[in-house]
């Protein structure tokens, strides 16, 4: 007995980088960074978009990658936790996060600074309650948020006073 | 952000201060590597086939079309595993009895709760593996199952186990077969004259639900079994040794020929203490020479592993008009899962810990349902035991006008006090804890506006010590990298790090701490029970000692003085007698450092410590809520924690412990349950039915860490990981009767559960 599944070759951007790779038609976004091309950073907390831990911009929105279907990046550009540093240049976020201790076991930080990011594209100015509202589709276990919400008031350059 | 240096850590250099863990760029990057981050060559994918029924007899199970599917490489069910003996191993925070523990990772003649593993298989793509588990034939003979814990102690339920008997603590036995596995009891004092003494006693009954632990990780487990017949096993788990000895006799290995290597952990919180995947990977890759690979998704984790247990309590208390307590009579039923173990016996001791309660009777039943095995979480059995409690003392407070906060501090147990088991308190800050909530703005505040209300409450957990082990070398450049066997929940690198750079004189920069395999390092104990800190950080200290003493010897070597005339200084100066010239002689910690390797070889510290000599953590709760009468929901307003850290080694770590701690009790007390129909099947088994706190739904939860030493700690060290999820239940519960004047006694109070007090029933 096979099981028919086939692969489709997918071309698109990710972290900057021209990437092409090959996706078994039933890949989601995540499963494809992950699985065929290495970028580990994203993370699979449920499968069904509800915890954020595999948050990756795409073309400038935050989508749950295990959401998206990998064929459906054809074209696009993504952007994963990998991109956030130029180099060995952390993002204000990243350090942000390091300086406030904004993050415990680590595994949902890289939906946080994706998410969080985005956050301050659009609103580099964001109340308490707005960056609670925006980051409440990603799920924290070990924070309380209490931290999480004080390193994006930090990189947005609140929480100096 | 206050980050004033306390009065105890004002008179160290590292200990107190909040340097950037040393872990850190790693898992801001995206490079830390998780257990389901592994890539091996050849590696294989495995998935597991569960049961759909709670209760059932497994007939048959027929493999033959997954195992012909293309790509499929090995169908596995409990028949490939050796037979295991009833021998309990110890796992840190429990203990496990190792035919019970194969049986649940891979059920035997029994399905005993929906999502328990009946096959696993291993192919070349996940995807694959997900289409041939559905190939796979069981025919089950349907039982009834048992789902309530008062249910299950009727001796009309139908039993799970044959021949599982109800054990007493004088080693007697029942006769008949009986889902009560054990019973407990700690009592002093005369409960009769106890309440003869009470002018007002309160009874009352709760319930709690089973609860999830709720690691944003899923399980991971992957495998490698050589042909020499060794093993090598990379997990996200609390305790890379508890691997190594619970997986090496399910599959007949000698621990020795089983390397574990700790993979970093998304989260725990002890329900990532026993093996579920690990076994079946290692029999999958004996099978098909590859490494294999597998991880369970978001269902299968609240299906099969954690959780903690659902309960039925009863808590009858007395006191004099005056608030003495006179009497605390307390009954624990707790849900074990599908096999005996659940938390009920440290339940049991926390149950009346805070206070100096003469006459106390405390009783503990360990019962199986057909739900899944409970695991460790965070402060086992505590939150429970104490909401129950806390929630009566809070009643009496009331009934007898007096503050509750005061009533607390009237009965708080002392230096001296002893619990009903026995135990004796040494040094503890449970009456600071306490004052440090009454002095606090929080408690000082006006509320605010109709349906608010305010609630506190005390918690009590033991923190245990136990084996921790740790090696460090001296760089030549004057940098140490510290080899540890903890696996880093939340930032113990960080923590432990900094009390051997405090020790050497050294910043905690200049120390580079590893987390490596069970090879690798001596026998270290499971990250749990708020230990890490403490006993490796113990370790750490004894390791240090082992390098001060060393670097001593090795100056008075190059000196050519007498070693007893040598001094290493807590500066990291190393001293020694003046020359014939009347020249003082000193190298500073990196100057000698770099003359090791010229001067004899280079240096290496190590320690081993098996401490028992933890220190008792309280904390000391403040929330408000307001309450919608028209939907039920609460809403946390505000939200104090204080507790007492001991020292706080990196105080804003510490916080974090506090706070998430907090979150996760706010989570048990309004919306964590696991909601099981009559069938035994789990109806919230995904993270939007499973509702745990959002960023939307919590306030900033403010700490107050108090620091009263621990004796028994180089550095004073309690642990401070589990106590924080204890006192957010009663509290909350508290401040919804402030609110509205309802008392809510189960777990959780959901929007539900308010109009189902509030409303009318329909016509």
């Amino acid at each position: 007995m096979t099981t028919q599944t086939s692969h489709i070759v997918v071309n698109t951007t990710i972290n900057g980088e021209p990437t092409v790779f090959l996706a078994n038609e039933r890949d989601s976004l995540l499963e494809a960074l992950r699985d065929r091309i290495g970028l580990t950073g994203a993370k699979e907390g449920c499968n069904n978009g509800n915890c954020g831990a595999c948050c990756v911009n795409l073309d400038g929105r935050i989508v749950n990658s295990c959401l998206v279907m990998a064929a459906e990046v054809e074209g696009s550009e993504v952007r994963t936790v990998e991109g956030l540093a130029d180099g060995d240049q952390l993002s204000p976020l990243q350090n942000a996060f390091l300086e406030e201790a904004a993050l415990q076991c680590g595994i949902c930080t890289p939906g946080f600074l994706v998410a969080a990011e985005a956050l301050l594209e659009q609103n580099p100015d964001p109340s308490e309650h707005e960056i609670r509202y925006w980051l409440a589709g990603n799920l924290c276990r070990c924070t309380g948020y209490d931290k999480i919400i004080r390193a994006v008031q930090l990189a947005a350059g609140q929480g100096q006073d | 952000m206050v980050t004033a240096q306390s009065e105890v850590a004002s008179q160290y250099n590292v200990i107190g201060t909040r340097p950037i863990r040393h872990d850190g760029v790693d898992k801001v990057t995206g490079a830390a590597q998780y257990g389901a981050d592994l890539q091996l060559p050849g590696m294989l994918y495995g998935r597991v086939l569960r049961s759909p029924h709670a209760h059932a007899r497994i007939v048959s199970i027929d493999t033959s079309k997954a195992a012909a599917l293309e790509g499929v490489k090995s169908v596995i069910t409990n028949a490939d595993f050796p037979r295991a003996s009833d021998d309990v191993i110890d796992t840190g925070e429990g203990s496990a009895q190792l035919n019970w523990l194969l049986d649940n990772v891979i059920a035997s003649d029994k399905a005993l709760y929906k999502g328990h593993a009946i096959a696993a298989v291993a192919a070349v793509d996940h995807h694959i593996a997900e289409d041939a588990i559905e190939l796979i034939e069981v025919e089950y003979e349907l039982l009834p199952p048992v789902l309530d814990v008062r249910d299950a102690m009727l001796d009309t339920a139908p039993k799970l186990h044959d021949g599982l008997k109800t054990g007493e603590m004088d080693g007697s036995k029942s006769d008949g077969d009986s889902n009560t596995a054990s019973h407990l009891r700690f009592a002093k004092g005369d409960m009769e004259a106890g309440f003869a003494d009470a002018d007002v006693v309160i009874e009352r009954e709760f319930v709690t639900s089973m609860a999830h632990q709720g690691y944003i990780e899923p399980h991971n487990g992957t495998a490698y079994w050589r042909a020499d017949g060794t093993l090598d096993v990379w997990t996200s788990t609390q305790g890379s040794f508890v691997v190594r000895d619970s997986v090496a006799p399910l599959v007949q290995l000698s621990p020795s020929q089983v390397k574990v290597t700790p993979m970093e952990i998304g989260g725990g919180f002890g329900g990532k203490i026993p093996v579920y995947l690990e076994p079946l990977a290692a029999i999958l890759s004996r099978n098909t020479g590859r490494p294999v690979q597998l991880t369970m998704n978001r269902e299968e984790v609240l299906l099969a592993t954690g959780p903690t247990s659902g309960t039925y309590m009863r808590v009858k208390m007395g006191a004099k008009r005056d608030g003495t307590l006179t009497a605390g009579e307390v009954y624990l039923a707790f849900e074990a899962g599908a096999y005996p173990g659940s938390p009920v016996g440290a339940g049991a001791m926390c149950a009346l810990a805070p206070y100096d309660i003469p006459n106390q009777v405390i009783d503990g039943y360990d019962v199986v349902v057909n739900k899944p095995k409970t695991a460790a979480y965070r402060a086992p059995g505590a939150p429970q035991a104490e909401f129950a409690t806390e929630a009566v003392i809070n009643e009496l407070a009331e009934q007898l006008q007096i503050d509750p906060l005061e009533l607390r501090l009237q009965n708080a147990a002392v230096e001296g006090a002893s619990r009903a088991d026995g135990f004796t308190y040494g040094v503890i800050g449970n009456v600071e804890c306490m004052q440090a909530a009454q002095d606090s703005s929080h408690w000082n505040s006006e509320l605010a506006g109709p349906n608010q209300g305010r609630g506190v409450a005390q918690g009590f957990w033991f923190n245990i010590g136990f084996e921790s082990s740790a090696y460090a070398q001296v760089n030549g450049d004057g940098t140490v990298p510290l080899v540890l066997g903890s696996t880093d929940i939340g930032g113990t690198r960080a923590s432990i790090a900094m009390q051997l750079a405090e020790t050497l004189g050294i910043s905690a920069e200049e120390v580079r701490p590893h987390v490596v395999d069970t090879n690798s390092v001596g026998y270290t104990q499971v990250t749990g029970g708020s230990r890490t800190t403490f006993a490796g950080g113990w370790a750490a200290y004894e390791c240090a000692m082992d390098i001060r003493r060393q670097m001593a010897e090795r100056a008075a070597q190059i000196w050519e003085v007498d070693a007893a005339e040598v001094e290493y200084g807590d500066d990291a100066v190393i001293r020694g007698p003046a020359d014939d010239e009347g020249n003082e002689r000193s190298f500073g910690f990196k100057e000698l450092a770099g003359q090791l390797a010229a001067s004899g070889g280079h240096i290496v510290g190590r320690a081993d410590v098996n401490k028992t000599s933890s220190g008792p953590a309280f904390a000391t709760h403040i929330v408000d809520v307001e309450v919608d009468p028209d939907t039920g929901k609460v809403d946390v307003l505000r939200y104090t924690a204080v507790q007492d850290a001991g020292t706080a080694i990196h105080p804003a770590y510490v916080e974090g412990q506090m706070q998430g701690g907090a979150a996760q009790g706010i989570g048990m007390a309004l919306n964590e349950e696991y909601y099981y129909d009559e069938s035994g099947d789990l109806k919230n088994a995904s993270l939007l039915d499973y509702r745990m706190p959002t960023a939307l739904d919590l306030p900033m939860i403010e700490p107050i860490i108090v620091e009263v030493p621990n004796p028994g700690h180089p550095y004073g060290v309690r642990g401070v990981g589990e106590v924080p999820i204890i006192p957010p239940a009663p509290a909350i519960q508290a401040a919804i009767a402030d609110a509205v004047g309802l008392r809510m006694n189960e777990l959780p109070i959901s929007p539900r559960a308010i109009l189902e007090a509030t409303l009318p029933e329909e016509g």
